[in-house]
């Protein structure tokens, strides 16, 4: 099969019904490896929750979703945070109350090795490690762009940074996939620019996919190799972003039939 | 800090002592006051009988007894903490764990199984003695392992709950394990536990004759004239060990995803935390210092009765947990010292000073969880972050004098301030 050649992810009828309520319906989804695919949709299309089956906060009703040749449906979150899928949060959802530095060591928690009794005794290959991964972590910091705030809390950092710390966050955890869930939302325009710009970067230093939700149009036009749009839980369209500014039914599903006439 | 004491008085005098304070290096800082603490801890046998009776208040400080008791219950405090204040999970049944590390005790360094003879290392015991008499050394390590995975298979199915419904199971769970301890004297014709009358006597510690002879160790504590003495020092070493053990889980890779939980379970499991793997550990660290402090307790009184496990421990030691501070090591410390001692002789002794200073004649210590629940609620409205809060709350503290980051926001505000005031 080409597919588990060329994709990093083949999602296969992937199907959620929340009760009576069909959340995702009978989705088929693959992301080429290296690229940047966006998932576009009116609210309460079903995009969040398509992410969140992927990372393992839900199980599919039916489906399979293969990611890296290894069958991952039904897998608990942290599993599939260690095979290398990381994700962001469309609200935050950083630790308040660590600091910068160890929000992003926890993301690399699944990296590291340190047990109990090497933790109690101090023993030459913990402290290691954790010297290491300090500096890693610094560095992760740093490369979002972040400023001196190592140490600061969380809680305390302004909208901007906090934004930029949960992206360290999910980068330190090694991810082969990154899903970014409205990375942009709450964003001015120059900071938006400035993120898209990072992810560029990103894309071009790391080797990493990117699976991007996202409202802002500009950002996913530019960025995007390919769009998905998702309406009501189905797959309404899919193509090259220009492709999709020109479908009638995305046009209709943002705007409404009225707009087509 | 030093800033706000300038303001109370002159202290540029004092200023060279603080900047070579400053200069000293960080752990040394740390180390030095935490020694001086240590060593007034173990010296208390000694000065204890010098300190003054008729203290305003409390009377007395309490004697070397009473003492023991208190530090086995910072032990648990401390163990509780590992459960409650790093992973955040209601645990109202940590009784349970006492009592398994009572029993233990029980188990290994007693003569209640009189079919069997078995000694290792035992000390101050004839060697014809029927029973399991394993050096109590090891019996406290061993309860310790016995108790964890008592945690972990009381954890495997409760862990998965999250909060209010954890902690009603784990509420169960502290009275279904002294029920339990109370009806199994005859398991099919086997006595495990003795039943309401418990396990009795129980070994003491010890160094044995060996060590006795060539360095000077107590050969048994029982039989010395020292008992109390022996076994305030040797509970002073283990709360340090166990103090020691949490303070570096704290800041290692399992101490974080532990905080990570608390803070957000969902994101944490996100990040590649096991959510029930390291719940469990979580369970399984804290039932084991509260073995360990059960199988000393079980020694020192040389017994273990299922009168002893009563809920009200449970609560008890959650109520140290948050008078100290949720998480915070040190206040753990500090408010389990407070609590135990209160419950100890504390309470007696400032009803007494009551009684006899005021027209009041009433018995303080028949109101105490009355009196625990007040200082609870009191702390809840007052200080609800406890006495030591943890480094973080602390910060969280200090960091609400500064200036706002969000500047655009507050910069918004203002403006519509004035203008508001004069509409």
């Amino acid at each position: 099969m080409p597919d588990s050649v060329d994709n990093l992810l083949v999602a296969g009828n992937i199907r959620k019904e929340f009760g009576g309520l069909v959340a995702v319906s009978d989705l088929d989804f693959t992301i080429p490896d290296r690229s940047i695919v966006s998932l576009i949709g009116p609210n309460g299309a079903g995009k969040t929750t398509f992410f969140n089956m992927l990372t393992g906060v839900y199980k599919p009703t039916t489906g399979q979703m293969v990611f890296d040749g290894t069958d991952v449906t039904g897998k608990p979150p942290h599993a599939i945070t260690k095979l290398g899928i990381g994700r962001t949060f469309q609200q935050i959802r950083l630790f308040p109350q660590m600091t910068a530095l160890e929000n992003v060591l926890v993301g690399m928690h699944s990296r590291l090795r340190g047990g109990i009794l090497g933790s109690i005794f101090g023993t030459p290959r913990v402290r290691r490690e954790e010297r290491e991964a300090h500096e890693q972590g610094r560095g992760l910091l740093s490369y979002a762009g972040l400023g001196p705030v190592d140490d600061e809390l969380a809680q305390n950092l302004s909208y901007g940074d906090q934004r930029r710390l949960e992206l360290a966050r999910a980068l330190a955890t090694e991810p082969k996939l990154l899903l970014l869930d409205e990375p942009t939302a709450g964003m001015n325009p120059q900071e938006t620019v400035a993120f898209t710009d990072f992810l560029s970067k990103l894309r071009a230093e790391r080797p990493i996919t990117i699976l991007l939700i996202e409202h802002d149009m500009k950002v996913v036009m530019g960025i995007s190799e390919r769009v998905t749009v998702l309406d009501y839980g189905e797959k309404i369209a899919e193509g090259t972003p220009g492709e999709i500014q020109r479908n009638e039914r995305v046009i209709e599903a943002y705007l409404g039939k009225a707009a087509i006439a | 800090m030093r800033e706000r004491l300038r303001r109370f008085g002159r202290l540029e005098p004092l200023d060279p002592l603080f900047s070579g304070w400053r200069r000293l290096p960080h752990n040394v800082r740390g180390g030095l006051p935490l020694l001086a603490l240590v060593a007034l801890a173990a010296t208390y046998p000694y000065y204890v009988s010098s300190l003054p009776t008729d203290v305003p208040l409390i009377l007395a400080f309490p004697d070397v007894g009473s003492a023991v008791t208190i530090l086995v219950f910072v032990v648990m405090a401390v163990g509780l903490n590992v459960v409650v204040g790093y992973a955040g999970l209601l645990d109202l049944g940590y009784v349970a764990f006492y009592a398994i590390g009572a029993y233990t005790a029980g188990w290994f360094a007693s003569g209640h199984f009189e079919q069997v003879r078995f000694h290792l290392g035992s000390v101050g015991i004839s060697r014809e003695a029927q029973g399991i008499h394993i050096s109590v050394w090891l019996v406290l390590l061993i309860a310790g392992i016995i108790t964890a995975i008592g945690g972990i298979l009381i954890g495997l199915p409760t862990l998965r709950l999250r909060g209010d419904y954890l902690a009603i199971v784990t509420l169960g769970f502290g009275e279904i394990i002294p029920q339990f301890v109370r009806n199994a004297d005859s398991l099919k014709g086997f006595d495990l536990t003795h039943g309401t009358f418990g396990i009795s006597p129980i070994d003491s510690p010890g160094f044995g004759e060996g060590l006795n002879e060539s360095v000077g160790l107590p050969a048994s504590f029982a039989q010395s004239f020292e008992r109390e003495r022996l076994f305030f020092w040797a509970a002073l070493v283990v709360l340090l060990i166990t103090v020691f053990c949490c303070y570096r889980l704290r800041d290692s890779r399992l101490g974080r995803a532990w905080i990570a939980i608390r803070e957000d379970e969902t994101a944490a499991g996100a990040m590649g935390i096991p959510l029930m793997r390291t719940k469990t550990w979580a369970y399984a660290i804290g039932a084991f210092f509260g073995g360990v402090a059960g199988a000393y307790v079980a020694s020192f009184n040389s017994g273990a009765f299922p009168s002893q496990f009563h809920f009200n421990i449970s609560i008890f030691l959650l109520c140290m947990v948050i008078l100290g501070g949720m998480g915070s090591l040190w206040g753990v410390v500090i408010g389990g010292a407070i609590l135990s001692w209160l419950n100890v002789e504390g309470l007696a002794n400032i009803g007494a000073w009551v009684n006899a200073h005021t027209p009041l004649d009433v018995e303080v210590a028949k109101y105490q969880f009355g009196i625990y629940g007040t200082i609870i609620v009191l702390m809840m409205l007052f200080r609800p972050v406890g006495l030591i809060p943890e480094r973080r709350h602390k910060r969280e503290l200090e960091e609400g004098t500064r200036e706002p980051i969000d500047e655009p926001l507050y910069d918004a505000r203002e403006q519509e301030g004035p203008e508001e005031a004069k509409a």
